[in-house]
């Protein structure tokens, strides 16, 4: 067990974990934050997803002894205040049905548009590919990020 | 609280009631010991207006903690605004409460819609009584009951206490569908906002005080057990606190963090007895089944006498592989056992059968274990199991202490139960002009019920029957079922056995075509031309599904350069579907451009959601028409993670167009019907193209 220093959501935390614990399961056990979720454990299905130093990173791969001391956003923490407006697109186009992967959609998009302001269809593909959804929402999706990049995000 | 026990219910012999998340006591009128109104167990109207709608089935993403409260409001002429939603637990109040089957709004239909006109036939009472006018004179307005000439309104809120003083009465008149105002609206989601910021509690995220998490190691050969383990270094694991044996073929590390529980079970060592299925390959399976072909077969659907007919005779042989539900909330449930009872918050389609197998896995009545339901992060029929939740509840009284129990993506895989693997034998002929007079189609797999100890009936396994459904009128036709046996477990997986049995006709009715030089459409329609009642479907109404997607998907026009167009249609769970896939080819592989898909599933309560099941069935069905399959290797399954069993991603997600047909009739289901046309129209599609017939699943291996 180790002493870390995770910078979360503008918010200091310390925890005291073993070195190879995976910042997914520091956010979801340790500090009961559990909007970011566990899907494959192995970065294959993007359900995991927060943003460490603004990108958009799988959880489940990043050992906390290498989140620490970097800037991590999780969905807690992705709109200062009410909802961001990739959020607000999400509920305007009906995108979620189970919901279990839709954290990591957004924080995927959100890292996407954050530097693609403007994405074609094939960027979108592009910067989706990594999230899995079983529900297949992709259609809803790929809606609701053009909806929130027309609206000025 | 106490929930209300099995027994206790059973004694009051009473049929009201309400929800097991209150459960509290109800006499035979509509009162309330916490003030307001509860007519029935569906339904409390408080006096501060709140009106809390519980649905006793499982939201699993389908929707049904919108599309229930939808019927019932629709009846009480409630607010849609003012409603709440509260999930039961397992219960004795509600029926069978399984989620599955496409069968939420089917069969809740009738007890949602008497539940609200219940209520809102009180509440009329109630205010004629308070204003001493006739009850004819008031109406029911959008959570108000209207007293017009007088120009008076009462609240719902202000009439639960009156209400719930008058009887309920036990056959009250419902609406008419042209007076809906809720039913068929386009509303949007009640579960929609807490998804898109994280609050949604689903059962990996449910957490009782003082909780240990467990990974367990499971046999990895079907049939096997534990030999003996050696649990000294994962007892140095810092964090574990338990190493045990549960059950015959399972170990369990107990920890204070997952992460503690996965390294823990990593250092355990576990020699297995892999006991009489450990050379099992999938060859030898594939080779089952075919051998089987001649065997004893149950009759499932026959007309006039194909033995009879001669002409130019096609057959084809199909083959289809297991395949994993693989829903994107990995196995979990958590469990607290003390002593004589367990209380279990479980991701469950089944709660009752979870309550129940659970007091016999742990020897205490089934009364005494209280389940309740979290949010299901997926299901498509996985979660009709009760193996996970069982297992939590054995591990937290064998290790004494409140668990999570996490199974990980590779747990999932390689732990479940899968949709049967199958062969089938078609064949046809055909007369001169090249129109098809006689079809067989002999099915050869093993039942899922069956292999879960249900008796075959008549030789087969009952839901075979149900799903293998026919509804072309071949002058002579013949199909059955050759039931077979697998120590491969086996699980209902969205659209079940249709799947397997639409993917194998629905091609071969193109090769019919293809044969004859007819065209798919053309002779779909002609096989249904005549309006008839034919194995309990209705041809009219799967002629509309047909000519829906052939004109929105502009058949038999002109396509880009390169595309080509396959089509098929199939019944299930009450509906009626039908696809149009359009594609072009990348080499050997098909690129899926668009579908175009159709049910009719009657009545409609809410177009949004039933467009995200069309369009979330076809995605379902591509991912297994395409790549992925389960096989099997030295009795183990082979696929353990995304990258061996990859599902459909956004690049290979197809433009979707969803359309249904408007109706009256009863509603029937939707989660399911439009996952079979879907494979058969694209490997039609692929005909089309290439005039290669695939007649083995996936397309891509």
């Amino acid at each position: 067990m180790s002493e870390f220093a995770l910078k979360i959501n503008g918010s200091d935390h310390k925890v005291d974990v073993a070195p190879d614990t995976p910042l997914l399961w520091v956010l979801r056990d340790t500090l009961q934050m559990t909007g970011t979720k566990f899907g494959c454990g192995a970065g294959l299905c993007g359900a995991c997803t927060v943003h460490v130093e603004g990108n958009a990173t799988r959880s489940c791969s990043m050992p906390v002894s290498q989140a620490s001391g970097k800037s991590i956003t999780t969905i807690e923490g992705l709109s200062g205040n009410g909802l961001t407006a990739l959020q607000q697109a999400w509920i305007a186009e009906e995108v979620p049905q189970c919901g279990y992967c839709q954290v990591g959609q957004i924080m995927t998009a959100a890292a996407f548009l954050a530097k693609t302001p403007h994405p074609t269809d094939d960027q979108i593909t592009q910067a989706m590919a990594g999230n899995i959804c079983r529900c297949g929402t992709y259609d809803r999706i790929r809606k609701a990020i053009h909806r929130a990049a027309g609206g000025g995000q | 609280m106490t929930p209300l026990s099995r027994r206790d219910f059973l004694t009051a012999g009473a049929a009201a009631g309400a929800g097991l998340v209150i459960g509290f006591y109800l006499p035979r009128n509509g009162a309330s010991p916490n003030k307001g109104f509860a007519p029935n167990a569906y339904l409390r109207i408080a006096s501060d207006e709140k009106i809390t709608v519980v649905v006793a089935r499982s939201e699993m993403g389908q929707g049904v903690w919108t599309a229930l409260p939808m019927i019932l409001a629709e009846e009480l002429e409630a607010d849609w605004k003012k409603i709440a939603v509260e999930q039961a637990g397992a219960s004795m109040l509600y029926g069978d409460q399984s989620t599955g089957g496409s069968a939420s709004v089917r069969t809740t239909w009738d007890p949602m819609r008497k539940a609200g006109a219940q209520a809102r036939e009180m509440l009329i009472t109630a205010a004629a009584l308070e204003w001493g006018v006739p009850r004819a004179t008031c109406k029911p307005e959008s959570g108000y009951i209207v007293h017009a000439s007088s120009n008076r309104r009462l609240s719902y809120g202000q009439l639960a206490d009156k209400a719930a003083s008058l009887a309920v009465p036990t056959d009250p008149p419902l609406k008419q569908a042209k007076d809906y105002k809720i039913v068929g609206q386009r509303l949007a989601r009640l579960d929609t906002p807490d998804k898109v910021i994280g609050k949604s509690g689903y059962g990996i995220d449910f957490r009782v005080p003082n909780m240990k998490y467990a990974c367990v190691a499971r046999c990895p050969v079907f049939g096997g057990k534990v030999a003996n383990f050696d649990d000294q270094e994962a007892r140095k694991i810092s964090g574990v606190t338990y190493v045990g044996k549960i059950g015959d073929s399972s170990v369990a590390v107990v920890a204070d963090s997952v992460w503690s529980a996965m390294q823990g079970r990593r250092a355990l060592k576990v020699t297995w007895d892999e006991g009489p299925n450990k050379d099992l390959n999938s060859a030898q399976i594939y080779a089952g089944l075919k051998q089987a072909v001649n065997g004893k077969a149950a009759v499932l659907y026959s007309a006039g006498d194909i033995a009879k007919v001669s002409g130019r005779r096609i057959e084809a042989e199909y083959q289809l592989p297991f395949m994993a539900h693989a829903p994107m909330e990995p196995g979990n449930s958590v469990a607290d056992f003390h002593g004589d009872s367990c209380e279990i918050w479980a991701p469950t389609q089944v709660p009752q059968d979870v309550r129940d197998s659970a007091g016999q896995a742990l020897g205490i009545d089934p009364d005494k274990v209280k389940v309740n339901i979290t949010l299901l992060g997926g299901g498509f029929g996985r979660r009709l199991e009760h193996d996970y939740a069982v297992e939590a509840s054995l591990v937290s009284k064998a290790a004494n202490t409140p668990v999570k129990v996490i199974w990980t993506r590779e747990d999932d895989m390689r732990n479940s139960t899968y949709r049967p693997a199958s062969y089938h034998k078609l064949s046809a002929v055909l007369d001169g002009a090249g129109w098809p007079v006689a079809f067989s189609h002999r099915i050869v797999m093993p039942g899922i019920n069956v292999q879960k100890g249900t008796p075959p009936v008549d030789g087969t396994d009952p839901e075979i029957k149900d799903e293998a459904s026919f509804v072309y009128a071949f002058p002579h036709a013949l199909v059955d079922h050759v039931l077979t046996e697998t120590p491969i477990p086996l699980g209902w997986m969205r659209s079940v056995n249709a799947l397997q049995v639409g993917f194998a006709a629905e091609s071969f009715i193109d090769e019919i075509a293809a044969a004859g030089h007819k065209d798919p459409l053309q002779l779909r329609l002609r096989l249904l031309e005549k309006d008839q009642n034919l194995n309990n479907w209705q041809t009219a109404r799967m002629r509309a599904v047909l000519q829906m997607a052939a004109d929105k998907s502009g058949w038999g026009k002109p396509l880009p350069a390169g595309h080509y167009h396959g089509i098929a249609c199939f019944g299930c769970f009450n509906s009626y579907s039908a696809e149009v896939v359009e594609i072009s080819m990348e080499g050997d592989k098909p690129r899926v451009h668009r579908v175009v898909g159709v049910i009719d599933c009657g009545q409609v309560i809410n177009p949004n959601i039933l467009e995200q099941q069309i369009r979330g069935a076809i995605i379902f069905a591509l991912t297994n028409a395409l790549q992925a399959q389960i096989t099997i290797d030295k009795g183990r399954v082979v696929q353990g993670n995304f990258d061996t069993y990859q599902p459909v991603r956004i690049t290979e997600a197809p433009e979707i167009e969803a359309y249904y047909v408007s109706s009256s009739e009863s509603p029937t289901g939707a989660g399911e019907p439009p996952v079979p046309p879907l494979a058969p129209a694209l490997c039609n599609a692929i005909y089309a193209a290439t005039k290669k017939r695939l007649r083995a699943l996936p397309i891509i291996s």
